[in-house]
């Protein structure tokens, strides 16, 4: 696109550095804009004040960082929400910086600096407790590109006291670095006057951990926050949603061992991956809350990192199961600049990240996917087709949660003649389910534009859109397909057909209108689908069109010839169905069909279906009434079908993968296909960790869990083969037996199915409603005990016979074993009856 | 994690094929995507495709294929964004993307692709990082011509002072050959606007879309001052230090720094507003990450640091409130006779553009009822000219002068479309017969109305000659449809 336009346009030359056009009233000279600028608090005099500082204040040694995570953010978060901040002062802490730690943070002046927000704070100093004061106003925040901090670090840096107390100096490693991680929000720290240096680490600690200024919160209110030693000066109130609870003893310093200090050297994305992991996996990071926290946030926001290093991390985090819902908003909150990324593949990583982690927290997910609004509106109108046509699919996949997200933005999925069809497709199927009171009509207008494309896929697609809003919309619909009707075209007027056919089924309340729409189409139709779909209004709604009888009676002359076998049937049920109307007028054709699907047709259905209703015609009228008469339409039908919105959690893990691109539908016959061919053993392959399961918090977990539950735990994948099986079977004793109550036949499938899920093994199984039905399974633990067992059913008795073999004698592991497999039972026995 | 890229040209022949993972299985994959390709059914669509275990992901890209399969359920957000930066990078080293230039650069493609890819994952696609890597040098087919010589001055010394460069001048190799010293430090900045438009029967607006992109091209050389003066030892020296010890030292150095001003008007959303008079408002926008924005608040300058190559600097979009009149209104006037199957379209096209602007390359195209026959044609202007084609109508005007009014009649026969009898004339249109939409290039306009003041390039003190800077503002039609 752009080559081509490149070759037709003709440069210009730039206007040169001197500014020969100046803009519109205001002269472009630098030099007048400098002036200017110095007027502005926010900008070089903030240098100024940056310049008179003490040279004590370490917060940042890198004001870069700082200024350059602002500048990723376009509207600053929380610019047009309503919800609190987290406001905490996070920063440097460790031994040195005690001092200068952020605990006397005066929630509400903290606050705010932190949120990177511009707004020249009313009174820096009024909500701290006694002593408290606010300073430290970190120079990048001078930096910030909308002069956050404008005022603030002039006003307050100089009410500062210098009684900041010993050990300022010589910041622990840790301080630095959590520092230097916290320029990225901007964040302020504030300095109580008064704290000691005894505190230090637990107030580090405190201060590191103590949340991260951002949009994403749980709670509303400024919440009552214990605040560690330093809340000496007495309670804070923070705006924040809970309260950092550290454990205060055995706390060590991590001095030099953590990974990829300060920055992170470019390695590309999968050695950082790589070097979370093994961070994470390290015993000493996992038993430490803090440097576990750390440890994420250093990579998460690597500022080193490229959009394919971020989306690797995105999609790695994804594994991470916060252990708290504090930690799990500090993650949202460190990961909102993501949102508003350029690329599109880092905003729908995040967005999948934000929706899968706050999968508890609706109103959470719902604001993101208010917030990926935008992009995804840009993706669809992207001048790459196949990013558009990703983006549309995505789309669709909101709608299905959301069927209003979108509706505001219906213009937006309006089609060019220009785009290919693929893309058009998905437009029209995204218009056809955002379709609201408002905007209903010019949708369809829209639609109907459609209907006539050269195209007749497309047109045909349009035509079965506007029957699916017809559903809804039903009086508008009917009209515009009757019109279409008038074109007599072959391709629009059997779709038209076949969707009044779907409509009168489901809104029988249009039945009417169709009806008088019917006559005369069947001149344009010529294929089989809406051939049926005529016969079938014709037979079942004949009774209103008066010329009913004639339109079959002609494809009754013309059977001969007709190739569909499915059209045969349906025309000898609709004659029948008409002949119970009016007799008069059918009772003749109907003989000489009958007559030629029994004595001349060749394909079987249809000489079956022929001599039934032969037969049934035999049976006296009113046997054929009571059988053929059925209702004519199902309105609730359609109401099942709208009530299918899903839940967001219900795709959330879809989201951003190659499932909404594929459809549903086809992503399943697919991973079936491929689930097929690779029933192999797992490689544990670090490559593919994206899909392989949850990263250690949860295994640590569940090991945890373990013990609870009988210290048993079966191997997923033992795969034993039948042969192996008797044998073994043969050659042990039985452990164990017992009878079990069971009432009825079993369902063979659903048992089998459930003890999957326990990792049971099924090795052979009797048919359902076998007599007597057996079954037999395996298991093994992750010791390598195995249990093998029967299980017995007898006609006679009500109860299952159980028997275990083992073969290593356990008691233990047997009782678990026994009472997992009770559990399965006793959950088949009551979902049958 | 991709498993195999390749190139396919728009035919299938395959020009470049690389295997990451070697998990191909020994079957040509190239081909198994093209018989995919060609027969897939008419509702499914291409964009991702599966066969076995493997997906087949592919954007087109100036009619060549670029595939990249895997056999993980991966972003497809993030893979078509690594398929486009791979053509952007393409292009810029080898001048242009085409098959022709594809497979004269066959090596420098692989090399390219051996250090952006490693076993299937993204090692990077910076050109900062990739120039101390790559040394293959594009070949360039420069066919003689007579148009070169034109732009040869007097004594064989190129015009220094020429206000306007050829439209091809950007579509060279980015980094300077070798053997080429004489290459020009340029820069040139797009302004491009799609505009996607929808206008009811009755003339009333019903949708007005504006995608804008600011577009940098840039072959200065990032390293600034020393570079440009000694290029070949630089090489022999990055060569020598190929181990990667070269790219901190780079970094020491502060790069060129680019100044770009835009309009002051300039504003963003709904509420704010600048300025006196009418501003310039968009609805949206969207800053690559390299750009910074110090004084973009006060004074709407974007400061970057221009790598090499290609770069989208901003993205912006405006809907439903252009602060200009839209560029062309169509008045079209329908006479049907039903009983003789004459159908007479009157086409009145007015250009609303400023007098000094035109509009290029205009191309109408009208979807006509079938079973049309005939077409006779009274068209306003010489140069223009009309045709049928694939049930259509196709009304071609080369050159289109602002207030400038252009007109043509057209007189069909449908035989094929019978209405209700007893009717005679009426104005209403047959279904079928349209919406006209119009295609269209407007060189030195944008819609929105942004611009660009200056482009300035702040060089280190020791930097060579001065580097020419070339802006253009385009706009062009994306949709831009008239219902009849």
């Amino acid at each position: 696109m752009g080559s081509g336009l490149r070759d037709r346009a003709l440069w210009k030359v730039a206007l040169g550095a001197t500014g020969s056009r100046p803009g519109r009233g205001r002269s472009p000279c630098s030099g007048d804009r400098k002036k200017e600028a110095a007027a502005l608090p926010g900008g070089p005099a903030g240098s100024a004040n940056r310049a008179n500082r003490p040279p004590e204040r370490h917060s940042s040694p890198r004001a870069g960082a700082g200024a350059e995570a602002g500048h990723s953010k376009r509207a600053l978060p929380g610019a047009d929400r309503p919800k609190q901040r987290i406001s905490d002062g996070r920063r440097a802490p460790g031994r040195g910086s005690c001092a200068a730690a952020p605990r006397g943070a005066a929630g509400e002046g903290a606050g705010r600096s932190a949120s990177g927000r511009r707004s020249a704070l009313g009174a820096p100093a009024g909500g701290g407790g006694g002593g408290a004061r606010l300073g430290a106003v970190g120079p990048e925040e001078a930096g910030l590109p909308q002069g956050a901090g404008r005022g603030l670090s002039g006003r307050v840096a100089a009410r500062r006291r210098s009684d900041g107390g010993p050990g300022r100096e010589g910041a622990a490693p840790w301080g630095g670095e959590a520092g230097s991680g916290a320029e990225g929000l901007g964040v302020a720290g504030a300095v109580s006057g008064r704290s000691e240096p005894a505190c230090g680490p637990q107030e580090g600690t405190a201060g590191a951990g103590a949340g991260l200024a951002g949009p994403w919160s749980l709670g509303c209110g400024p919440g009552e926050a214990e605040a560690g030693p330093t809340s000496r000066l007495g309670a804070l109130r923070r705006p924040t949603f809970a309260s950092p609870r550290f454990p205060r003893q055995g706390w060590e310093e991590p001095a030099g061992t953590a990974p990829g200090r300060e920055t992170m050297p470019y390695l590309g994305s999968e050695d950082v991956v790589k070097e979370l992991k093994k961070a994470l996996c390290n015993p000493h990071v996992q038993a430490d809350r803090l440097r576990y926290r750390n440890v994420i946030q250093r990579v998460i926001r690597m500022p080193k990192l490229d959009q394919w290093g971020q989306a690797e991390v995105l999609n790695f985090l994804l594994r991470y199961q916060p252990r708290s819902e504090e930690e799990l908003f500090d993650i949202l909150n460190l990961l909102d600049s993501f949102l508003k990324s350029s690329s599109p593949g880092v905003v729908m990583g995040a967005t999948k990240l934000f929706l899968i982690l706050a999968k508890k927290f609706p109103h959470v997910q719902t604001d993101v996917l208010v917030q990926v609004k935008g992009p995804l509106l840009a993706a669809c109108s992207s001048e790459s087709r196949e990013l558009c046509f990703a983006a549309l699919c995505h789309v669709r996949q909101i709608l299905h949660s959301l069927p209003g997200h979108f509706s505001s933005h219906y213009k937006k999925f309006f089609c060019s003649y220009s785009e290919p069809h693929y893309i058009k497709l998905q437009k029209v199927e995204v218009l056809c389910e955002l379709v609201n009171d408002e905007n209903v009509q010019q949708v369809l207008e829209e639609l109907r534009g459609y209907c006539t494309d050269v195209s007749a896929d497309f047109a045909q697609a349009a035509i079965f859109a506007i029957g699916g809003i017809a559903r809804t919309y039903t009086d508008q619909c009917v009209q515009i397909l009757t019109e279409l009707l008038g074109l007599r075209q072959e391709h629009i007027t059997t779709v038209v057909v076949q969707t009044f056919r779907d409509l009168v089924w489901l809104c029988p309340q249009c039945t009417e209108a169709v009806c008088q729409a019917l006559p005369g189409c069947e001149e344009n139709i010529q294929d089989s689908e809406g051939k049926q779909a005529l016969i079938w209004l014709l037979g079942v709604h004949g009774e209103r069109i008066p010329n009913a009888p004639y339109v079959l009676e002609d494809f009754v002359e013309n059977v001969k010839s007709e190739t569909f076998p499915a059209v045969k049937m349906e025309l000898l049920t609709a004659l029948l169905r008409l002949f119970l109307c009016r007799p008069a007028e059918c009772q003749d054709m109907l003989g000489r069909l009958l007559h030629y699907c029994i004595e001349e047709e060749k394909d079987m259905a249809v000489r079956d279906r022929g001599l039934f209703y032969y037969r049934l015609l035999l049976a006296g009228i009113d046997e054929v009434k009571r059988i053929l008469c059925s209702p004519k339409s199902d309105p609730s039908l359609g109401l099942l079908e709208d009530q299918a919105e899903r839940p967001v959690n219900s795709w959330a893990s879809d989201f951003n993968t190659l499932v909404p691109v594929y459809g549903k539908a086809r992503w399943a016959a697919i991973s079936k296909y491929q689930g097929a061919e690779h029933r192999g053993p797992e490689l544990p392959n670090t490559a593919s960790f994206a899909s392989s399961g949850p990263l250690i918090p949860e295994e640590h977990k569940e090991t945890v869990q373990e013990p609870d539950s009988g210290a048993l735990m079966l191997v997923p994948n033992c795969q034993l083969t039948a042969e192996y099986f008797e044998k073994t079977w043969f050659s042990l004793k039985v452990a164990h037996q017992q009878v079990f109550p069971w009432k009825g036949a079993v369902h063979p499938d659903t048992l089998q199915m459930a003890l999957q899920v326990v990792n049971i093994q099924t090795i052979a199984m009797s048919r359902a409603g076998a007599h007597p039905w057996k079954a037999y399974l395996s298991a093994q633990d992750d010791t390598g005990c195995l249990f093998l067992t029967e299980l017995l059913l007898e006609p006679e008795n009500s109860e299952m016979q159980i028997s275990v073999k083992q073969n290593e004698p356990r008691t233990e592991t047997l009782n678990g074993f026994i009472s997992v497999l009770e559990t399965v039972l006793g959950t088949i026995g009551d979902i049958k009856s | 994690m991709i498993s195999q890229f390749f190139i396919l040209s728009s035919k299938g022949d395959p020009l470049i094929y690389k295997d990451f993972r070697g998990d191909s299985g020994g079957r040509d994959v190239a081909e198994l995507f093209y018989r995919k390709l060609t027969g897939l059914p008419g509702d499914e669509s291409p964009v991702v495709m599966h066969h076995d275990d493997r997906h087949f992901i592919h954007i087109r890209h100036s009619g060549l294929y670029l595939v990249a399969t895997t056999s993980e359920n991966i972003s497809p957000f993030s893979l078509l964004e690594l398929l486009s930066r791979l053509a952007t990078l393409l292009g810029d080293y080898c001048g242009s993307l085409s098959e022709g230039t594809i497979s004269r650069n066959v090596a420098l493609v692989y090399e390219l692709l051996d250090e952006v890819l490693d076993y299937g994952y993204v090692q990077t696609t910076s050109m900062e990082m990739l120039r101390n890597f790559i040394q293959t040098e594009a070949v360039v087919s420069k066919p003689f011509s007579l148009f070169d010589l034109s732009s040869v001055g007097l004594f064989g010394a190129e015009t220094q002072q020429s206000k306007v460069a050829p439209s091809t001048a950007a579509s060279r190799p980015v980094l300077a050959s070798r053997s080429d010293q004489s290459q020009k430090n340029e820069v040139f900045l797009d302004v491009v606007e799609r505009l996607s438009v929808l206008i009811a029967s009755n003339g009333s607006l019903l949708k007005v879309d504006v995608q804008g992109e600011i577009r940098l091209k840039s072959f200065l050389p990032s390293g600034s001052g020393e570079k440009s003066q000694g290029g070949a030892w630089d090489r022999q020296l990055l060569s020598a230090v190929y181990g990667g010890i070269w790219q901190p030292f780079l970094t020491f150095f502060p790069l060129t720094e680019m100044r770009i001003g835009l309009t002051e008007e300039f504003c963003v959303g709904k509420s704010e507003l600048r300025g006196y008079g009418p501003g310039i408002r968009v609805d949206e926008v969207s800053f690559h990450s390299s750009v910074l924005l110090e004084e973009f608040e006060s004074h709407r300058i974007l400061r970057l640091q221009p790598p090499q190559g290609e770069l989208t600097v901003m993205r912006y979009q405006l809907s439903d409130d252009l602060p200009s009149p839209l560029p062309f209104r169509l008045f079209p006037s329908v006479q049907w006779d039903r009983g003789s199957g004459r159908l007479q379209v009157y086409l009145k096209l007015r250009c609303d553009l400023p007098p000094k602007s035109q509009a290029l390359n205009v191309r109408l195209h009208l979807p006509l009822p079938r079973g049309v026959v005939s077409l006779s044609q009274e068209l306003s202007g010489p140069e223009q000219k009309a045709e049928l084609g694939e049930g259509a109508l196709r009304w071609d005007l080369p050159r289109v002068q602002g207030g400038s009014q252009l007109s043509g009649l057209f007189q069909m026969d449908v035989p094929g479309l019978p209405g209700p009898p007893g009717q005679g004339h009426s104005t209403t249109a047959p279904l079928g017969l349209g919406p006209a939409s119009l295609s269209f290039e407007l060189p030195r306009h944008t819609c929105s109305g942004l611009q660009v003041r200056f482009l300035r390039l702040a060089f280190r003190p020791c930097g060579s000659t001065s580097p020419h800077k070339w802006v253009r503002h385009l706009s062009h039609s994306d949709a831009y449809v008239i219902r009849i």
